[in-house]
């Protein structure tokens, strides 16, 4: 069984976010596989251990992101690769998944798997892109699956609950947290990490063009949210304080 | 001169940081009330590779090297430091087999010290007459044919209760030159005549066990002597050179975690309207403990390198261990201080940290032995 | 504007949809569209898009409408901005605001394709009644077949709304000392009528489904009224629920972060103050 995982490398979730200039700024930051994607590759070494095959681990990014491929490969996936190019800098969401999809489309899969969504822009848009550029089927937000037979039977949350999909292979599966618990890299695993392939290709290499990856979308500024300033902190006995709030959520807040 | 981390150095602090920090420090508080080890953290930690960081894969380990090494102690020594103080011994058992052992004792004891099969090794060399001197030791190993025949006891020793093995020092001959009348046997738990006496009451590192261990005619198998008759003392004094960079690493993360969290404190405690961490007398008191941890952690970094390297390292080693416990212990002192009240009661961890850190600079030789190590070095022979 | 419904069975909810004010209202009704399925579904909305050709495609930013509108935009070409809470209009120039870093900056994003998509955050837009006498028209594409199969679907247990609609939410962590007790806070938001949450380090700990975190590796919610019990208040944390309207926070520990921006707090054992709350509010609605 062959299965890619595609990864992002993101910022630390504990990282604080500073604007420099009207753009995020990196500086310092600790950088990381996306929490999602890491429950992708888990999934996808899991599989592997239980029936054979390769686990590929791709990526868009520059020279920091070789770390979380690196990581990955320590996790136990065999071979990486990453897509670098300038052009790819100030890529959105289609541009990527359009750079994915070309990688892909010259590799031989049975499942492809992503994180839910980044955890730094938040869109849960590349998974369902890179699957329509690819002509696959989707089942994003898996907190369970099964794989047999050439079928995979998953489960994934929808609004009030979940539902349970069954597809043929070959398929793109996006994990939620809860699909499985992500391993450690153990120490033997990172010394085998260095030795594991780890390609970098560039769009040329890909026979794509900057046209071909071109954003559609384009941040223009961000900016830090209104900083919620500190309450009144009630004071007095239980009683008491609890008739307060009751009163001020009522009259003040009017939220209940 | 470089000082950054390689990559696979850096791969192996972050994994470890976030394993420990995750799996390990939630449970410390826990742990350290309740005087007891938690040996699933040891069979993950053993699945990890983190029980046998210096030994070649052929015999399970995972050879990742003593730098390697020693970052992963001071991790682990921030998360917990029972936990950490277990590690660093059955890291130390597994090397000394692996430098003084016969083919046949590596294959049959590495690889269970490493996979987690042993939960821990433990290494039986204090005596209530031998500690510093171990001149003073009491215990007798006497051959009688396939068999020596051990009797005498053993105190304050790490892991005992859980180890599947412990190398028991004991006399040999005591008709020679002191430095030749000890060796160093490979005693497996369950032999008949070992037994495991009750776990002390400690000051700290509560959740780590120590032993006494009986030896009442206990017979162990010839071919358990380690190395040759009276190589004992040798054995013991390498295997204490690397001991001392575990355990200055570890002391080096208790230091840090109780500075760090007293840093923390200092700039969100309020007193007279500002954060405390805008005094100076706050200022000062981080600003040294930050010089004197960094610098130490530098020195057991150093001993570790030149180990990696193969180069002798027994010096730089001690200094190591020295500067790492003796800072650790002032850094706890002035998180405390730092903290105040709230630094003296087990809400807070430096409470603990505190406890813990304490017996760095007594175990793995003491710091006095460690200056006379030092300067026995220094000096040579005059 | 123009509204799509689709799904099978659904030409009723046309009138529904009526006093929102649409000029037209396509109805594509099929039982091949009676589940929702990912390649049906796209190849209704990509077909209709293209034969309407506007300027500008909103879906919400639901389980459906986050798994749609990408596919859709990839076919399209289309240019999509996420989870935007709100958009604005310069002449025929939109911009569109969605939060990044779960909350923790704030991003305007420009489209440049000629058809722009978004999607829009659940809960963050007022919903507004308008006259308006809509036509209803047939829509009726050829449906393409979806490789995915539906085999069941689960209802959440118990009828507490969902967390990322919800009005109200009553929220447990760490301080509650062991799963036992959300048996607490789920009493006090059945009180209020409100969905259940939970900290990162309750669900960490085993003792809430992660379906329930609020945070930045769970859920963003922004409901009027977040009640946080024993939650400190970590910086992930707050980037799930920083949105809030207004936020109660209930903490022994006066050092809690969670004080920094709750608009009431009450320092107190949560044990104590909870069941009082519980006792007050029932009082209260009689």
């Amino acid at each position: 069984m062959n299965i890619v995982a595609c990864i992002k490398q993101t910022f630390d979730t504990e990282a604080k976010i500073v604007i420099d200039n009207g753009q995020v700024s990196d500086q310092g930051v600790n950088l990381i596989v996306n929490p999602y994607d890491e429950f992708a590759v888990e999934e996808a070494i899991r599989l592997k251990e239980k029936n054979g095959g390769e686990v590929v681990v791709v990526s868009v990014g520059g020279d920091k992101t070789q770390e979380a491929l690196r990581y990955c490969l320590a996790m136990g996936a065999d071979r990486a690769v990453l897509i670098q190019d300038p052009a790819l800098d100030n890529t959105d969401n289609i541009g990527c998944a359009t750079a994915l999809a070309k990688l892909l489309a010259g590799m031989e899969y049975d499942l492809v798997f992503c994180g839910k969504e980044a955890v730094d822009d938040g869109a849960a848009q590349v998974p369902s892109m890179l699957a329509e550029k690819l002509d696959l089927p989707q089942v994003n937000v898996i907190t369970e699956l099964e794989v047999a037979d050439n079928q995979a039977t998953a489960t994934r949350e929808i609004d009030g609950g979940s539902e349970v999909i069954e597809v043929q292979l070959p398929v793109m599966l996006s994990a939620q947290k809860g699909l499985n618990e992500v391993r450690y890299p153990s120490l033997p695993g990172i010394m085998k990490a260095k030795r594991k392939e780890l390609k970098v290709v560039s769009l040329a290499d890909l026979e794509l063009s900057a046209d071909d990856v071109a954003a559609k979308t384009e941040l223009v500024a961000a900016e830090l949210p209104p900083a919620r300033k500190a309450g009144q902190v009630l004071t007095g006995e239980v009683e008491e304080v609890v008739a307060q709030l009751v009163k001020l959520l009522q009259d003040e807040a009017k939220v209940i | 001169m470089d000082f950054s981390l390689s990559d696979d150095e850096r791969m192996v602090q972050e994994m470890v940081r976030d394993f420990a920090q995750t799996e390990l420090k939630p449970q410390a508080p826990t742990l350290d009330r309740e005087h007891r080890m938690n040996l699933d953290n040891l069979t993950k930690m053993a699945e990890l590779g983190l029980m046998g960081m210096n030994i070649p894969e052929t015999y399970g380990g995972s050879e990742t090297g003593v730098i390697p090494y020693s970052l992963a102690m001071t991790e682990v020594g921030r998360a917990c430091a029972a936990t950490a103080v277990t590690m660093s011994v059955t890291n130390m058992v597994a090397e000394v087999i692996c430098t003084f052992g016969t083919e046949a004792q590596k294959r049959k004891y590495i690889p269970p010290l490493c996979s987690g099969e042993y939960f821990a090794g433990s290494f039986g060399l204090t005596e209530s007459t031998a500690g510093s001197d171990l001149g003073g030791m009491k215990t007798s190993a006497i051959k009688e044919g396939d068999y020596y025949r051990l009797n005498g006891s053993k105190i304050f020793i790490t892991s005992a209760e859980y180890a599947g093995v412990i190398i028991v020092w004991a006399v040999t001959n005591r008709k020679i030159q002191r430095t030749r009348r000890i060796s160093a046997f490979l005693v497996e738990k369950d032999t008949p005549g070992l037994s495991i006496g009750k776990a002390e009451e400690k000051m700290g590192q509560r959740g780590s066990a120590t032993n006494e261990v009986i030896l009442e005619d206990c017979l162990v198998p010839a071919e358990n002597l380690l190395g040759s008759e009276g190589d004992g003392f040798r054995i013991a004094l390498m295997a204490l050179d690397g001991g001392r960079i575990g355990i200055g690493s570890m002391a080096i993360g208790i230091g840090l975690e109780a500075i760090d969290y007293a840093r923390d404190y200092a700039r969100e405690r309020m007193q007279f309207n500002q954060p405390i961490a805008s005094f100076q007398a706050i200022q000062w008191q981080l600003a040294d403990t930050y010089a004197e941890l960094q610098s130490a952690q530098l020195m057991v970094l150093m001993a570790a390198s030149l180990k990696q390297q193969k180069k002798p390292f027994t010096k730089e080693a001690s200094m190591g261990k020295l500067l790492a416990s003796e800072s650790a212990n002032r850094a706890c002192y002035h998180a405390v201080q730092i903290l105040g009240g709230n630094g003296y009661i087990a809400e807070y961890p430096v409470e603990r940290l505190y406890r813990d850190a304490r017996v760095t600079t007594i175990y793995e030789g003491t710091s006095e032995i460690q200056r006379l190590v030092i300067a026995r070095h220094i000096l040579g022979a005059f | 504007m123009k509204v799509l419904l689709a799904g099978d069975n659904v030409s009723g909810l046309a009138e529904e949809l009526k006093k929102f004010g649409p000029d037209e209202i396509a109805v594509a009704n099929s039982d091949q569209l009676a589940d929702y399925t990912t390649e049906s579904y796209a190849g209704v909305l990509a077909d209709y898009i293209k034969q309407e050709n506007p300027s500008l495609v909103l879906l919400g930013h639901s389980a459906i409408g986050k798994d749609l509108a990408p596919r859709v935009a990839a076919r399209l070409g289309a240019g999509l901005v996420s989870d935007c809470i709100k958009i604005n209009v310069d002449g025929g120039d939109f911009s569109f605001v969605h939060p990044i870093y779960a909350g923790k900056a704030i991003a305007t994003y420009k489209v440049n394709s000629a058809v722009k998509m978004a999607t829009l955050r659940p809960n963050v837009f007022p919903i507004e009644e308008a006259e308006g006498a809509a036509s209803v028209v047939d829509f009726a594409p050829e449906i393409a077949a979806s490789r995915t199969k539906v085999k069941e679907v689960i209802q959440q247990a118990g009828d507490r709304p969902e967390l990322t609609e919800a009005d109200i939410i009553c929220s447990g962590g760490r301080g509650l000392g062991g799963p036992d007790g959300f048996g607490l806070i789920e009493e006090l938001a059945d009180t209020l009528g409100a969905a259940v949450g939970s900290s990162r380090a309750a669900v960490d700990a085993g003792w809430r489904d992660h379906q329930a975190q609020v945070g930045q590796t769970g859920k963003v919610v922004s409901p009027n009224l977040y009640i946080a019990c024993g939650i400190s208040g970590a910086i992930q944390h707050l980037a799930g629920m920083g949105s809030s309207k207004c936020i109660v926070g209930i903490n022994k520990d006066p050092e809690a972060n969670i004080f920094n921006v709750a608009d009431y707090g009450i320092e107190g054992d949560l044990y104590k103050v909870v069941p009082a709350l519980i006792e007050k509010l029932k009082e209260v609605n009689g």
